[in-house]
């Protein structure tokens, strides 16, 4: 069987003193860990949450997070981790699509949530962190999360799981502005955290410092990854202060540093970054984009030990390729190949199947994909096509790339629209959308242009009404207000009016030269 | 003694969340409550440098100094010797 709760259980089971979780200053075994799951599961399966439900979890990196992942799991739900700072209206269009039978949050996170709770009955049960009782909120029954985590013994019913259940719905952006549910089982999470930690080659000694949200697949399966193996996961809820990661790095002997670019930017910026004692560390992975070269012979200069991974994946199906560490010498801008147990090749406008050399559409094969996109059957069908087997599908990643006489896969682009920055796709649609909302826009055009560190940086041009006054300075704060900080608009550019095509719609062609 | 709060709280509310500023208490995490993100610090911190002529150092970059108005307030009256 390949339940994703059972990384955490195995080890509660064979090793419940080790280390499962640093946090907040505080360190949890296994033992505690796989306790206070259950301890969730107990809580929501009293509330009436059973096999099949969505639960939303919307929670900065920390135990608690944790805890609710795995209890969910745990009584056949379905996880659904939200950023936390998620807007209310984005965040009530989630809640509503998913039709999330409990959420879990906390208090300092409330004006967001209440508010997005307000337009719909999803949601039944809250637990919310923070809490010091139990009570009612407009109807909703409120448990404290706080109270439910240190609540005694546990009797839980038999969910009757089978590992071809959802385990997870991750939302991503879809060209419609619109987020989507991808929707992954108990196999394709399972599938995807084995082949990952073979080729990382993780063990029970590690250490992974994670502060990605896990939110983001990459900060997600670091749990999983530790998880899997028996290592011990650092959590922290952001990069914000990079000394304080650092200092912690140090204390618990990291070996596992996940990022991408422009984390590893803000580390290298850092003028006492050598004063800190960081010999433990001896992986460092990247994804969304190929690591720049500079930061390539920074990294390997300060960090000598250390194995180096660029690698490249999409949410619909977690990770695709790597790029062993001894071929960055050789390929430095290449995410590499497939990993153990998929099959990928790239395809031309009517799905022919490529030789390597060439430049096309990738599809991946494998049962790490996911089984479409939540109440989405349309966009299901465009992602998902018939495979090689009767009945099976296969990818279509939208993602253009070419691949050297070897097959080593060089990103070139994206299929439609869809901007890719700091490793997340991001919807166009979407940020123009936001910046229709305010009054003095008349027209709005958001594209992605290259940048070295983000991988695409989002530039947004707009033209004013007539007579009608905004600052850049005063569109960002407003992006801010509704988007979520990797979705905010690098740079603003406001233009007298933006160019058209002939049928009078906005040419987004030749934007990124306009000044 | 100069009163930097005002100013502090003027820049945030110009830059970042202006509905969450209004809610927000001198003490209160900017973090925690959403109002400055990862990259928000490095912007506030070119900020702080530009505007009051200070240097942040590395070892200064931690949230005892800069995640909340407060904080900041008491960072800078240190750094400018205004106390």
């Amino acid at each position: 069987m390949t339940f994703v709760h059972h990384f955490l259980e195995g080890h509660a089971a064979s090793a419940p003193q080790r280390t499962a979780v640093i946090s907040g200053g505080r360190r949890y075994t296994y033992g505690e860990t796989a306790q206070a799951a259950a301890r969730v599961a107990q809580a929501l399966q009293a509330h009436g949450v059973r096999r099949g439900d969505r639960v939303a979890i919307l929670l900065d990196n920390g135990f608690e997070a944790v805890a609710a992942i795995f209890g969910i799991l745990r009584l056949g739900g379905v996880f659904m981790v939200i950023n936390p700072q998620t807007k209310k209206d984005k965040l009530g269009y989630v809640l509503e699509n998913s039709g999330a039978a409990a959420l879990i949050s906390a208090q300092n996170l409330q004006h967001n949530w209440q508010g997005a709770l307000n337009e719909t009955p999803v949601c039944q049960t809250l637990l919310v962190a923070g809490a010091d009782r139990d009570g009612m909120l407009d109807g909703r029954s409120l448990l404290s999360l706080n109270r439910i985590l240190e609540t005694g013994a546990v009797t839980l019913l038999a969910p009757g799981t089978i590992d071809y259940d959802l385990a997870s719905l991750i939302y991503t952006s879809g060209s419609t502005g619109k987020p989507k549910g991808v929707m992954l089982t108990h196999v394709n999470m399972y599938t995807a955290a084995n082949a990952i930690a073979s080729y990382l080659e993780l063990r029970a000694e590690d250490r992974i410092m994670c502060a990605l949200p896990l939110a983001f697949d990459y900060g997600l399966y670091q749990v999983l990854l530790a998880f899997k193996v028996g290592a011990t996961v650092i959590l922290e809820k952001s990069f914000a202060f990079p000394v304080r990661i650092l200092e912690l790095m140090v204390r618990e002997r990291a070996t596992v540093l996940p990022g991408i670019p422009t984390i590893f930017s803000m580390l290298l910026g850092l003028e006492s970054l050598g004063e800190f004692d960081l010999t433990a560390l001896r992986l460092i992975t990247n994804t969304a984009m190929a690591l720049p070269v500079n930061q390539i012979s920074d990294l390997r200069r300060i960090f000598p030990q250390v194995r180096l991974y660029s690698m490249y994946g999409l949410t619909e199906c977690k990770r695709v390729s790597y790029l062993p560490p001894e071929q960055l010498d050789i390929r430095p801008t290449s995410v590499g190949r497939g990993m153990p147990n998929e099959e990928i090749w790239l395809v031309d406008e009517q799905g022919q199947r490529l030789p390597h050399g060439s430049t096309g559409e990738l599809v991946i094969r494998g049962s790490h994909v996911m089984r479409g996109y939540w109440r989405d059957p349309v966009t299901t069908a465009e992602k998902l096509k018939p495979g090689p087997l009767p009945g099976e599908v296969i990818l279509y990643s939208g993602d253009i790339f070419r691949s050297d006489d070897e097959g080593y896969l060089y990103f070139q682009g994206r299929h439609d629209d869809l901007i890719k920055s700091r490793g997340q796709r991001v919807s166009p649609r979407e940020i123009e959308d936001v910046l229709y909302k305010l009054a003095p826009i008349l027209e709005a055009a958001v594209i992605g242009v290259a940048d070295p560190l983000l991988g695409q940086a989002i530039r947004a041009f707009v033209a004013l009404r007539p007579g009608q006054q905004c600052t850049a300075r005063q569109i960002l704060a407003h992006c801010r207000e509704y988007l979520e900080d990797h979705m905010v608009p690098k740079e603003v550019t406001i233009l007298e009016s933006l160019p058209k095509t002939d049928s009078g719609k906005i040419r987004k062609t030749g934007l990124a030269q306009m000044q | 003694m100069t009163d930097y709060k005002q100013q502090l709280r003027a820049y945030i509310a110009e830059n970042f969340i202006v509905s969450a500023t209004t809610k927000l208490s001198d003490g209160d995490s900017l973090l925690d409550n959403g109002v400055v993100d990862s990259t928000g610090f490095i912007e506030l911190m070119g900020f702080l440098e530009t505007q009051y002529g200070i240097e942040v150092k590395d070892a200064e970059m931690i949230p005892e100094n800069l995640d909340s108005i407060a904080n900041i307030d008491a960072y800078l009256q240190r750094k400018l010797g205004g106390s």
